[in-house]
């Protein structure tokens, strides 16, 4: 399962007041052209952080990365600043969370497209212009010839995610990175913007890695899932699976915390109770146990491995399969339906 | 303008509109602030007026008079120069001359028009503020911009250091130092003009760079200093911004990012700082034209309040007072090109 994107034992931790941080504590997973990974998990989890490392952005300072990135079986962490640079944007391209801030404030949207171009391929302005508003024109933009010279203070949410979503693909990328891409947007908007990622996805073939604590953005649109927590992925499969049957009891945790229109309204949402671990100093054992209700004396000391349960569906916990199965069948929303 | 609106899916966008009504919006908010710069131009007016007449100061009739000053001699003085009358009298008469003829009045010192005698020390001011204030970017920005790539790297340190010292160092201490050691009359090492060696650029350009190059560097230590500090400031909090992120996503080259993305944002708010501080100046260095001797407004200044010459303080205070209202007033509108999400 060598996907376009392989991302093999990925360990980002950096030094803190507090010690040394383990934001990403050996993730491992792939993504295929034309098909999309949706990594899900809370705040904290190390989901961006993953996502930054993969092209070399991690902001913190003293970051220490270590692992393999296999980008077309090239290894993204050991390229030079340069060639590293030369993927960025051109076959890797990404969009953040909230586009107001991610747009340069003193810049029109157009000149930013342009110069995402022009970073890469040895274009005449007018040709980038031009080729920044047929960019317009596919993520739907309204009057693209004339939003190409407004400022992004000067358009709506759902324009400015526009916006970032043609500059991420007016070079055809080969892979899109999602950061929480809906989180800062209306919900109508929400919805729109996921279609739109779907329709240009199946369009050019484009890998999609879609980061979100949304696990409804993630039924929308995913064909993988990865659970994280604390640093880690505690479960990983098919979209399929992981909503008719999911093993950790975490993912039992956020499956349940959807609201949804076809339970009865007395039905109260379970929230996970607790708060994410310290990442300085993490639980000993399994790091979910402390908020685990299903927690053994072993998970206190044994931190479970990654192990596949069935095919390509990985989990990991030390529960007995026939007791997870059991318990899920008792906690499974009814009606089951998946999104 | 198209008659039939265009078909929008989202937010109608008001922008070519607001743009066309930008210059008649931009126009009304100049005015409004002029008339408002008129307001404050009185009020510093009666201030200074205020101010002299409150405090203790040698009484001028006398300091004119000189040194064989008989009683009748200083009366007449007082007669002649009008401080014989009620203050606001005086007041009324001073703001009279000076809003139906631009007449600041003529100095009980010298009897020569304060505004001539501004006016042609202007020069020597302007000199030394613009070699300044190149002087100041020329260091500020680079050395802030360095320090900011690598903070707290040990050039950063040293910088800031640096900068420290530079902000802590009086002008007046700077200056004498910087005579003391390179001055061509008195210095350890014959490098710049002394005091007292100013030449108008008109006469001989080169004399009057050698001559206001220390000048210069004095009164620029403490602005580069700042400025170091501010830039360096000002790109450390930029770069952490989103849209930096956003500019290497993009696949950019490092120095693009610095400096298009980067540093773009980080001036913005310098230009303002460096308008006003500019404004000040151009009102007058006192201490640095005081130390170097060059005969500008700010040493003006300095004589006429000496001299208790009320005309000359009240020229030279409403002098640097419109230097400010105006630096003020052009910062405003320059910020507006420079931030397009300000609007007035």
């Amino acid at each position: 399962m060598a996907g376009l994107l392989e991302i093999r034992d990925l360990r980002v931790s950096f030094q803190t007041g507090d010690g040394i941080v383990h934001a990403v504590d050996g993730v491992s997973t792939s993504v295929e052209r034309g098909k999309t990974l949706g990594v899900v998990g809370e705040s904290g989890s190390g989901k961006s952080v993953t996502a930054l490392s993969v092209i070399g952005l991690t902001r913190l300072p003293n970051a220490v990365v270590s692992g393999q990135v296999l980008f077309d079986g090239v290894d993204l962490l050991q390229l030079s600043s340069d060639r590293l640079r030369s993927i960025r944007g051109r076959r890797i391209a990404m969009i953040f969370q909230d586009p107001l801030s991610s747009l340069h404030p003193l810049y029109r949207v157009g000149w930013q497209i342009e110069e995402a171009i022009m970073a890469h391929e040895w274009v005449s302005r007018r040709n980038a212009r031009r080729r920044a508003i047929d960019a317009m024109r596919a993520v739907e933009m309204p009057n693209p010839a004339e939003v190409v010279d407004r400022y992004p203070h000067e358009l709506s949410g759902g324009m400015r995610q526009r916006a970032m979503i043609a500059m991420a693909l007016v070079l055809n990328p080969d892979v899109l990175i999602a950061d929480e891409p809906t989180t800062a947007l209306d919900v109508t908007v929400q919805a729109q913007i996921l279609e739109l990622i779907r329709g240009l996805q199946r369009d050019f073939d484009t890998a999609v890695v879609l980061i979100t604590h949304d696990f409804g953005v993630i039924a929308e649109i995913a064909d993988d899932v990865a659970v994280m927590y604390a640093g880690r992925i505690v479960e990983q499969g098919p979209i399929g699976t992981i909503l008719e049957a999911p093993e950790h009891p975490y993912t039992w945790g956020l499956l349940q915390s959807i609201p949804r229109l076809d339970t009865p309204r007395h039905e109260r949402l379970q929230p996970i109770k607790g708060m994410p671990p310290s990442l300085v100093h993490p639980p000993t054992g399994c790091h979910f146990h402390p908020r685990c209700p299903y927690a053994m004396p072993m998970c206190r000391t044994m931190d479970p491995e990654l192990l596949e349960s069935n095919q390509g569906h990985f989990v990991a916990c030390h529960l007995p399969v026939a007791e997870k199965r059991r318990i899920w069948r008792e906690l499974r929303p009814e009606p089951a339906e998946a999104a | 303008m198209a008659i039939a609106p265009s078909i929008e899916l989202e937010r109608p966008g008001p922008p070519r509109a607001l743009r066309s009504a930008l210059t008649s919006s931009m126009a009304r908010y100049i005015v409004r602030r002029l008339a408002w710069a008129v307001v404050m131009l009185v009020v510093v007016s009666a201030l200074t007026f205020l101010i002299f007449y409150t405090f203790p100061s040698a009484d001028p009739a006398a300091l004119r008079a000189g040194r064989q000053a008989t009683p009748q001699l200083i009366a007449q003085i007082r007669h002649a120069l009008g401080l014989d009358k009620p203050v606001y009298e005086q007041f009324l008469i001073y703001m009279k001359n000076l809003g139906l003829h631009f007449d600041l009045g003529y100095s009980y010192q010298n009897n020569i028009p304060v505004r001539q005698e501004i006016f042609s020390r202007l020069p020597a001011t302007l000199s030394l503020t613009a070699g300044a204030v190149v002087v100041w970017m020329l260091i500020g920005i680079p050395v802030g911009v360095l320090s900011a790539i690598r903070p707290r790297s040990i050039g950063d340190r040293i910088a800031m250091g640096g900068a420290l010292v530079g902000i802590s160092a009086p002008v007046y201490w700077l200056g004498l130092v910087g005579l003391f050691l390179f001055a061509s009359d008195i210095g350890k090492v014959h490098l710049f003009g002394g005091a007292g060696s100013y030449v108008p650029l008109t006469q001989d350009p080169g004399a009057w760079f050698r001559s206001l190059l220390l000048p210069w560097f004095v009164l620029a230590a403490a602005f580069a200093a700042f400025y170091a500090r501010m830039v360096r400031g000002n790109l450390i909090d930029v770069m952490g911004e989103d849209y930096i992120r956003t500019a290497r996503a993009k696949g950019l080259s490092e120095r693009r990012v610095i400096f298009r993305h980067g540093l773009r944002a980080a001036l913005t708010p310098v230009v303002t700082i460096a308008g006003l501080d500019i404004g000040i100046l151009l009102g007058g260095a006192v201490l640095t034209e005081t130390v170097f001797n060059i005969p500008g407004v700010g040493r003006f200044a300095y004589d006429s309040i000496v001299n208790s010459d009320l005309p000359a303080i009240q020229g030279t205070v409403l002098f640097g007072a419109v230097f400010i209202i105006v630096a003020n007033l052009i910062v405003d509108i320059l910020y507006a090109f420079l931030d397009p999400r300000v609007r007035y």
